[in-house]
């Protein structure tokens, strides 16, 4: 295959930033689910 | 009906879909949907394009750089039109949820206008012999770039959510001009850029065997790019509702 290194740099830019994006947003949902359900467990009582 | 009794209960049905519980519910359902159909067309075209198809006649295997290119090239521009609407959605008719999506939305498309430079660039030392040239294609690009991080910087600079997401809105308005300046940028100047080979009037000057992947990787990527905004929104509305609740107890504990 020619120009290997440009081709696996571009593939490899792209899945990192979406990677990146994935779990951020994987990440700030979880942390977001577990807050509000320490706070409504704190406002039931 | 008249116009007058049509506005309102637009209005009406638009806010139908603005309230944050029932998003909540309808975007846990679809997330995975969009999330799946994204991998798996995208993950197929990817594979395809980098095994299957033939390389180029004059640019060897570099063509199969076009791959990641050029959705993440659609994908910017397509984003910054979401993020034109959902400004417009915002400022016009106050929908709730149109300044979360609207601030979700403009990381997402900086990102991909990211890719859209990155690879561009390895693309171009390969094929022109530089890394970046001031071409009319990439600058309106790389001004595609300024504006979605503007955006980014101006929603979060006030203390007042609303302030910032109006002001966002604003630029995001004014920005939309570059749009038709990136895509006729290669009709209207000279460049080094290639012009479009694919287009709404005529038929596609590109082989099957690469069309094809291109087309599958780019829906899949649309569908994964519609699967973050979502999932950011999803986080952004809980992240409020915590605020809020926040404040309420804080407010509770001053008057007690």
């Amino acid at each position: 295959m020619t120009h290997l290194p440009y081709i696996l740099a571009s593939y490899g830019i792209t899945l990192v930033v979406v990677g990146a994006f994935c779990v951020d947003a994987w990440r700030r949902s979880g942390r977001a689910k577990r807050r509000l359900a320490a706070l409504d467990r704190r406002g039931g009582r | 009906m008249s116009a007058s009794q049509a506005a309102p209960s637009q209005a009406r049905n638009l806010h139908r879909f603005a309230n944050p519980g029932r998003f909540l519910r309808i975007s846990g359902t679809v997330l995975p949907w969009l999330a799946a159909i994204g991998l798996v067309l995208s993950g197929t075209g990817l594979v395809w394009g980098l095994t299957l198809s033939p390389s180029d006649w004059q640019q060897g295997d570099a063509v199969r750089i076009m791959y990641v290119h050029v959705p993440a090239a659609w994908l910017a521009s397509f984003g910054y039109a979401n993020l034109a609407a959902a400004s417009i959605a915002g400022l016009v008719w106050r929908h709730p949820l149109a300044d979360l999506a609207a601030a979700e939305i403009s990381p997402v498309g900086a990102g991909f206008t990211a890719i859209c430079l990155a690879t561009g660039s390895l693309w171009g030392k390969p094929m022109w012999g530089a890394w970046w040239v001031w071409d009319a294609r990439m600058t309106s690009v790389l001004v595609l770039f300024f504006l979605y991080l503007g955006h980014i910087a101006l929603v979060r600079a006030f203390d007042d959510p609303q302030r910032g997401a109006r002001a966002g809105a604003i630029l995001a308005l004014v920005g939309v001009v570059n749009l038709p300046i990136i895509k006729f940028s290669v009709e209207w100047w000279n460049s080094l850029h290639q012009p479009a080979s694919i287009t709404l009037s005529g038929a596609p000057s590109m082989s099957p065997a690469m069309l094809w992947p291109l087309l599958l990787v780019a829906v899949g990527a649309m569908f994964g790019f519609a699967a973050l905004v979502v999932a950011r929104t999803r986080a952004g509305v809980m992240e409020r509702r915590i605020r809020a609740l926040l404040l309420a107890r804080a407010r509770e504990g001053d008057m007690a």
